[in-house]
């Protein structure tokens, strides 16, 4: 058997039922929790909520900074040209593209981290398309045959759970 | 059984793409003949060379820079609004969102066509791009127009991720719910999102992030677009105001175009359950505090030239004012400020349609504004050697009208696309919170009752 899951009604019982397979044993890193939209009313809603998204944007920012003071003084000091009197590298216009630039950064960090870090573009065992429909999906992959049981009391005692297989 | 809210959200927002009626034919034909003809008056353009427009000196900015600074306007529409609603965490922002977001990209696209098509070799449009030439010249990065290059790209960049992004658990959606070949094309899309509580973290800090860096990079976009004109030294140009009242221009004109949008969208998708009165009757008020801003910095800015009696600055001042541009400008403070007060301002007239009738009149006016900012100061500079006159060609006129038609055009084929209100946020939006009973609580029941 690839995984055992259960589809859910409500937030409530998918929050029962993760908490009977972590009281079954199970490790955290073994459920598979998914829905239609963030549940942040709910505990589960909160797993693998660390990120260093923030921190990542602001490194992107700050290269996107660091290519743009370069570009400007490389190529101002490299073509000297006079331009209504302003000196050759000029702080204050060269700011607007050190300031966009530094967005820039950010921005495609961001995307870049997201896309990483959420494993998009990397499949799953376990999926069911009545996610999309509103139900909880909880489930586990790669389950021992021995402890199968047990899983599927779990994930069954929930009001309105219904049983899956693959 | 499922959430019957989500199934009935679901059938409704996914109808569009899996149903074709007659109007999305009608509605992807007539704009498709308008762009053409677009296309072929540009192409003739390029064939007969730039004297076929009525752009000459002194007055080379016409219709094109107009049309220009107004999209680029228009394009505030979305993901400046969108952004600092999804920042404040308003809840009416949910059905809102893609709908201006859209706009912003499509505004933005057709905006920064119109400085290739005054350029009028497009093919050299690539010496904007900063690359080392076998001239060893670089662009001249304190140049306003190198700066627009900038702005615009991040600009456009930002608010095309921050469309995309959202639309990749709908695209998981709509997976699910279709067959054959489109499924598969779906599947492409949704990037394999299964819904897990990572993903949803990841998606909603990006948001939160991009948000956060989208809404200076907006304002900086349409205040180095007022620099274009502040930063040269012509008769009502140089002026220190030029960047808010550029902004806030902008997002007056953004938020007409969006309620326009919105009206549409309702009236023909039948989304009258999602877009509520409420929803226009909130950016309604929106529309009134960008009119009043807007009869500020006009009110500010013509005082100040008025009180300051430069005779160059005068006379533009007064062509505008009682002059041969009088009825434009007229019309302009009648469009953008005239009337969304009156029907802004009384509750009763705040309906759907009051909205459309106040933001028809906002998109005229604008439209108006960015001509008379433009061209009453060229045709009018500080000697007379230099005055002269703009009479607008065909092929401009058609030019600017089928940017219109191409927005209708490329609005459409999107809602055909992609579903025009974000599903996942609605459901977020629509989703019962729990009972009473803390889950930690419950969760520590439950192991106590298992050890």
């Amino acid at each position: 058997m690839k995984a055992v899951y259960a589809l859910y009604p409500d937030g409530h019982s998918a929050q029962q039922a993760l908490s009977r397979l972590q009281a079954a044993g199970v490790h955290d890193r073994d459920i598979t929790i998914q829905s239609a939209q963030p549940m942040e009313d709910f505990e589960f809603g909160h797993r693998e909520k660390a990120t260093w998204m923030w921190w990542i944007a602001c490194g992107g920012g700050l290269i996107g900074m660091a290519s743009a003071v370069g570009l400007t003084w490389l190529t101002e000091v490299s073509w000297p040209i006079n331009v209504g009197g302003l000196p050759i590298f000029a702080w204050w216009p060269n700011l607007i593209i050190t300031f966009e630039l530094t967005m820039l950064g950010a921005i495609l960090a961001t995307v870049i981290t997201l896309v990483v870090t959420a494993r998009l573009g990397r499949g799953s065992t376990i999926y069911d398309a009545e996610v999309s429909d509103g139900k909880i999906l909880v489930g586990v992959v790669n389950p021992s045959e021995s402890a199968v049981a047990d899983l599927e009391a779990a994930l069954t005692a929930p009001p309105g759970a219904q049983l899956k297989r693959i | 059984m499922s959430h019957p809210a989500h199934q009935q959200i679901n059938r409704d927002l996914i109808r569009p793409l899996l149903q074709t009626s007659w109007r999305f034919y009608v509605l992807v034909v007539l704009p498709t003949a308008l762009v053409l003809a677009g296309l072929i008056s540009w192409f003739s353009q390029m064939f007969f060379g730039f004297g076929i427009s009525g752009i000459r000196w002194p007055v080379f900015w016409g219709f094109y820079v107009t049309n220009f600074v107004f999209w680029i306007g228009i394009s505030h529409a979305g993901t400046l609004i969108s952004a600092i609603l999804r920042l404040v965490n308003a809840g009416w922002r949910r059905p809102v969102t893609r709908c201006a977001e859209v706009i912003t990209v499509f505004a933005l696209m057709i905006g920064a066509m119109f400085p290739i098509i005054h350029l009028g070799r497009p093919w050299l449009a690539f010496w904007l791009i900063p690359y080392p030439s076998e001239r060893l010249i670089w662009p001249n990065f304190r140049s306003p127009l190198v700066w627009d290059f900038f702005a615009i790209n991040t600009y456009l960049t930002g608010s095309l991720l921050f469309l995309l992004l959202p639309m990749i658990p709908d695209f998981a959606v709509v997976r699910d719910k279709s067959t054959g070949l489109r499924r598969r094309v779906y599947t492409l899309l949704a990037l394999g999102w299964r819904g897990t509580p990572r993903q949803w973290h990841r998606l909603e800090s990006a948001m939160a992030i991009m948000a956060i860096a989208i809404v200076p990079v907006a304002v900086s976009v349409h205040t180095i677009v007022s620099f274009d004109f502040s930063m040269a030294p012509v008769p009502m140009w140089q002026s220190t105001i030029f960047g808010p009242y550029f902004v806030a221009g902008a997002i007056f004109s953004g938020i007409a175009g969006l309620l326009i949008a919105m009206a549409i969208l309702r009236r023909v998708l039948h989304l009258e359950q999602y877009l509520h009165p409420i929803h226009f009757e909130n950016l309604g008020k929106l529309l009134l505090v960008m009119a009043l801003l807007w009869g500020y910095f006009v009110f500010n800015e013509r005082l100040v030239t008025y009180y300051g009696n430069e005779p160059s600055e005068m006379a533009v001042f007064w062509r505008t004012q009682r002059e041969s541009f009088a009825p434009l400008y007229w019309t302009m403070v009648i469009g953008n400020f005239v009337l969304p007060l009156v029907i802004m301002g009384i509750k009763r007239f705040r309906t759907i349609t009051g909205c459309v009738i106040a933001s028809l009149g906002v998109v005229v006016g604008m439209w108006l504004e960015r001509f008379l900012i433009i061209v009453p100061s060229l045709g009018h500079k500080y000697l007379p050697y230099s005055y002269g006159i703009y009479r607008p060609q065909p092929v401009e006129i058609i030019i600017a009208g089928a940017t219109f038609a191409a927005m209708t055009l490329l609005y459409v084929l999107f809602v055909k696309i992609v579903p025009i209100i974000s599903i996942w946020e609605l459901k977020a939006g629509e989703h019962q919170p729990p009972d009473t009973t803390h889950p930690a609580a419950e969760e520590r029941r439950l192991r106590e009752q298992h050890s």
